[in-house]
């Protein structure tokens, strides 16, 4: 019950940050929109090129696929691995924890780098696999959808095991029990009782994988084939390539907006806050 | 009275629309061991804020020892607080704890540790100085809390339900260890509970709150006994009520007719005609079979039995009354002769007018 | 056993191979003898990060990342914990707003915060610059610091800080007395997780730096689509080793602080 802070005091604690934000980020992230429309003259042919071309559609149509394989592949991973964290020994819950959380805290472009070294046609995937004689021809794992998703997921996978883990722990077993009591066999417990309580961290944690694939970059440019880019990689292309301020703008704003949608709906329905670590 | 060291007039506070506290006057002497009872959300738990300085007053003033307390903030007031679950800095050690409100007042680091030696062997903890917080338990924790918040020697001790958090026992026996220190040490006591047991043990005067206003003040006996509104009576022990209209006054007493003609003391303001209601405690009341003779000039009414509850050394007899209304009769168990009397049976229940008081209407 | 708790155990193992092997490959490459990329590596040697060491071009990448990480570090920490204590204290109706405005560089894609900051930093001069990185990174660490300072804020008993005022305690001495020690290990996790943002940040490092100022990461990009020269995979063992030592240090002060851990 400590008296209401003063007005000053409050503004004090928050300006440094506020200010901070205001100034090095909404101002660029307004200036860019801004760029979107009146570049190189006013008007919405950005968004119409952006919108209406053949080739920057297969580019949206890329990245919401690869968003899409990736939240499916990591829900697929992720759930037997959120379930074996939670109902695991002390021991080896910890274990698994940490290993997730390890990569977790690790730079992106040291776990990409790794997949290259891994996935190229004379890398150690395919050395093995020649090696054991299970092909003849090195796989093309590299430079393709393939490489972008084994990349993508390996990353990712964080972000659907911890929603899923924090619903699925607060799950009371007495349901599942009680399930069993009433005369439900194993598969049934789980997919009337189980499934349908750890709803909301798949919901949760399908939405982040999703919405932060959409945006990215360094895993694509690098994994990836030259042709299939993702979103991400076009408005770099246009602005370090050509310089095409208008253009990439325009596809920033589509991937904020999209991106923003998103956000809004999770938080909407599913009182979800953003705390998550996008790239 | 002796002095009266805290003055309250007129407090008011008012949270946007809702009047949390409703212009509270009152007086503490020097020494004394005052209660605010009252129900969750009745304003005593905002009045000691305001005491602490946690809240500010929306109109009203303070004194303490005669100096205004309104324009001082809260780490200039010198009173002692002892918070519900204790509000132990959870990463100081016991002794770290009792001596904080020394080391603010910059006394000699010499000085501090004989007066937190000291203080922590009169609440029984002398070995505990080095544990934190988590390792002791609830009543080590309030016994710690009670020691900080007496060390620097506040003129006035405020506790927001401290035994709110103990199981029963405990409960009991810290209370007999509050009285005691209150008592040896001599320190005025504002006290904030809704357990009236508690208020009635521990305080020489209980100021009952209701609504954000003070509902009655008095000594424990004289709340008990003589209850001045029917909010009083009923929030304090059990009683009894039976509604009816009064029919005439005289000096002290009054008749109300209800389900029969029943007498008893009247509070101020009464006047005949009025609504109103005669409470009666069920210790104070006799049962019997119908067809036994009430002594002369009691109250009786006639109803049945409806439940007994065996209580140990006590029963309750639930009878209702032809008029509907319940009353609850208290029979100790070395009290013979109503074997007779089972569920259902026809009942007379009788008490002496002294016994009981007519209130106004709830 | 039943046949889905055997499927569940093999989907945990491959997970955890997925997860670790990739690292560790990394790790073991690192110490390679041989003279070009090759696994197994035929035995152990330092001569990558000797390499490393005495190649100018990345130490003084090494040295530019570090140069951006500390004042970021520092400024985040002192901003975000300001801002989470200013939140958490005010009864203010627009501090729901507030919040949101100091967490969007969280939730805005990277790529768009490097783009916007990068047209905009050419046009104030920050374009190829120390200050311009460390605003940059600065930005991008603040919502971390916010949200685990401003959680641990909340867990702490207002009763305290009452307790601590009623016992004579001005404000900063309750601050500096109550408040701070308790959410102590939250600001330093914020401080960790800050400086490893910083060191492993690299798309809007990338928009914003220029070869002669050129953070560790920048420069493991540039190389990285020539050649995969083990000197990168020694590089990226580093990386990889500060985290792990934020990571344990952070833990090792939650654990001390007796407060529980991340999960």
């Amino acid at each position: 019950m400590l008296a209401r802070m003063k007005a000053d005091r409050f503004m004090l604690l928050i300006a440094p940050a506020v200010g901070l934000i205001l100034i090095a980020f909404a101002y660029p992230v307004f200036w860019l929109l801004l760029r979107s429309f009146s570049d190189p003259v006013w008007g919405l042919h950005n968004y119409g090129t952006a919108l209406g071309s053949f080739i920057y559609l297969k580019v949206l149509w890329n990245t919401v696929s690869i968003a899409g394989s990736t939240t499916a592949l990591c829900l697929l991973l992720g759930y037997p691995m959120a379930y074996s964290m939670v109902h695991s020994a002390a021991l080896v819950k910890k274990l698994l924890i940490f290993v997730v959380l390890i990569p977790f805290w690790t730079s992106i472009l040291v776990r990409t780098f790794a997949w290259m070294i891994l996935l190229q046609p004379n890398g150690i995937i395919n050395d093995m696999l020649i090696g054991i004689g299970l092909i003849d021809a090195p796989l093309d794992l590299i430079f393709n959808r393939t490489g972008v998703l084994i990349g993508m997921v390996q990353i990712l996978l964080p972000f659907m095991i911890f929603p899923l883990f924090s619903v699925m722990a607060r799950i009371d077993t007495s349901y599942v029990l009680a399930a069993s009591n009433l005369g439900a066999p194993p598969v049934k417990q789980f997919f009337r009782v189980y499934l349908p309580l750890s709803l909301p961290g798949i919901v949760t944690g399908s939405m982040l994988v999703f919405i932060i694939s959409l945006g990215y970059f360094i895993t694509p440019a690098l994994l990836g084939g030259r042709t299939d880019i993702m979103i991400a990689q076009l408005i770099e292309q246009n602005i370090s390539e050509f310089g095409n301020w208008g253009l990439s703008s325009a596809l920033a704003i589509v991937l904020l907006v999209g991106t923003g949608l998103m956000f809004g709906i999770v938080h909407k329905v599913f009182k979800v806050g953003p705390d998550v670590r996008t790239t | 009275m002796s002095n009266t060291l805290l003055e309250l007039s007129t407090l008011r506070k008012e949270f946007g629309a809702v009047v949390a506290v409703d212009d509270v006057s009152l007086k503490v002497g020097d020494g004394e061991f005052v209660t605010f009872l009252g129900p969750s959300g009745s304003g005593k738990t905002t009045t000691l804020m305001m005491v602490a300085g946690f809240q500010k007053a929306t109109s009203g003033s303070m004194t303490l020892g005669g100096q205004p307390l309104d324009p001082l903030p809260p780490y200039k007031r010198d009173i002692g607080m002892v918070f519900q679950h204790y509000a132990l800095f959870p990463h100081m050690t016991v002794l770290k704890n009792v001596a904080f409100p020394l080391e603010m007042r910059k006394i000699a680091t010499a000085e501090i540790a004989r007066r937190v030696d000291e203080v922590l062997k009169l609440v029984g903890l002398p070995d505990h100085g080095e544990r934190y917080p988590k390792q002791l338990s609830g009543g080590q924790q309030q016994r710690v809390a009670l020691a900080r918040a007496m060390v620097f020697e506040p003129r006035l001790l405020l506790m927001d339900e401290p035994l709110g958090a103990l199981d029963k026992n405990l409960r009991e026996h810290m209370q007999i260890e509050i009285m005691r220190l209150h008592r040896d040490l001599g320190i005025t006591v504002l006290y904030v509970t809704h357990d009236q047991e508690e208020a009635l043990v521990m305080s020489d005067r209980i100021v009952v709150f209701n609504e954000g206003g003070i509902e009655q003040v008095g000594t424990p006996d004289e709340l008990y006994e003589n209850p001045g509104t029917r909010f009083v009576a009923g929030f304090i022990g059990e009683t009894n009520f039976v509604n009816g209209r009064i029919s005439s006054v005289s000096k002290h007493m009054a008749q109300l007719d209800g389900p029969a003609v029943l007498r008893g003391r009247i509070s101020e303001g009464l006047n005949s005609g009025t609504a109103a209601s005669i409470a009666v405690r069920p210790e104070r009341m006799r049962i019997s079979l119908p067809e036994e003779k009430a002594p002369p000039g009691a109250n009786t009414v006639t109803g049945h039995v409806t439940d007994i509850v065996y209580l140990g050394r006590s029963r309750n007899y639930i009878a209702r009354l032809n008029d509907g209304s319940e009353m609850t009769v208290l029979v100790q168990a070395n009290v013979h002769g109503l074997e007779a009397v089972g569920v259902g049976a026809e009942v007379q229940l009788s008490w002496r007018p002294e016994d009981s008081k007519i209130l106004a209407a709830g | 056993m039943t046949m889905w708790t055997w499927i569940r155990v093999m989907v945990c193992a491959l997970v955890v191979i997925y997860m670790l092997v990739p690292l560790a490959i990394v790790l073991i490459i690192s110490f390679s003898s041989a003279p070009f990329l090759t696994f197994p590596p035929p035995g152990l040697s330092l001569q990558w990060y000797d390499k490393f060491f005495s190649d100018p071009a990345w130490v003084r990448s090494l040295l530019v990342s570090l140069q951006v990480m500390v004042p970021t570090a520092i400024m985040a920490t002192v901003c975000g914990t300001a801002a989470a204590l200013g939140l958490s204290r005010s009864a203010f109706r627009g501090a729901a707003l507030i919040n949101g405005i100091l967490m969007a560089p969280l939730v805005v894609p990277v790529i768009i915060t490097a783009a916007a900051m990068f047209g905009v930093f050419r046009v104030w001069g920050l374009y190829g610059t120390l200050p311009g990185l460390v605003l940059a990174h600065t930005i991008l660490t603040i919502p971390y610091v916010l949200s685990t300072v401003g959680a641990s804020v909340q867990l702490v008993d207002r009763r305290l800080e009452d307790a601590a005022a009623n016992l004579g305690a001005r404000p900063w001495t309750t601050f500096r007395r109550v408040t701070l020690p308790l959410i102590f290990p939250a600001v330093l996790s914020g401080l960790l997780f800050s400086m490893v943002i910083s060191f492993d940040e690299l798309i809007v490092s990338l928009f914003i730096s220029t070869p002669t100022v050129r953070p560790v990461t920048v420069q493991m990009w540039s190389n990285i689509r020539g050649d995969t020269d083990p000197t990168i995979a020694a590089i990226a063992t580093l990386l990889f080793l500060f985290s792990l030592a934020a990571l344990l240090t952070e833990a090792l002060a939650r654990r001390k602080s007796g407060q529980p851990d991340v999960l």
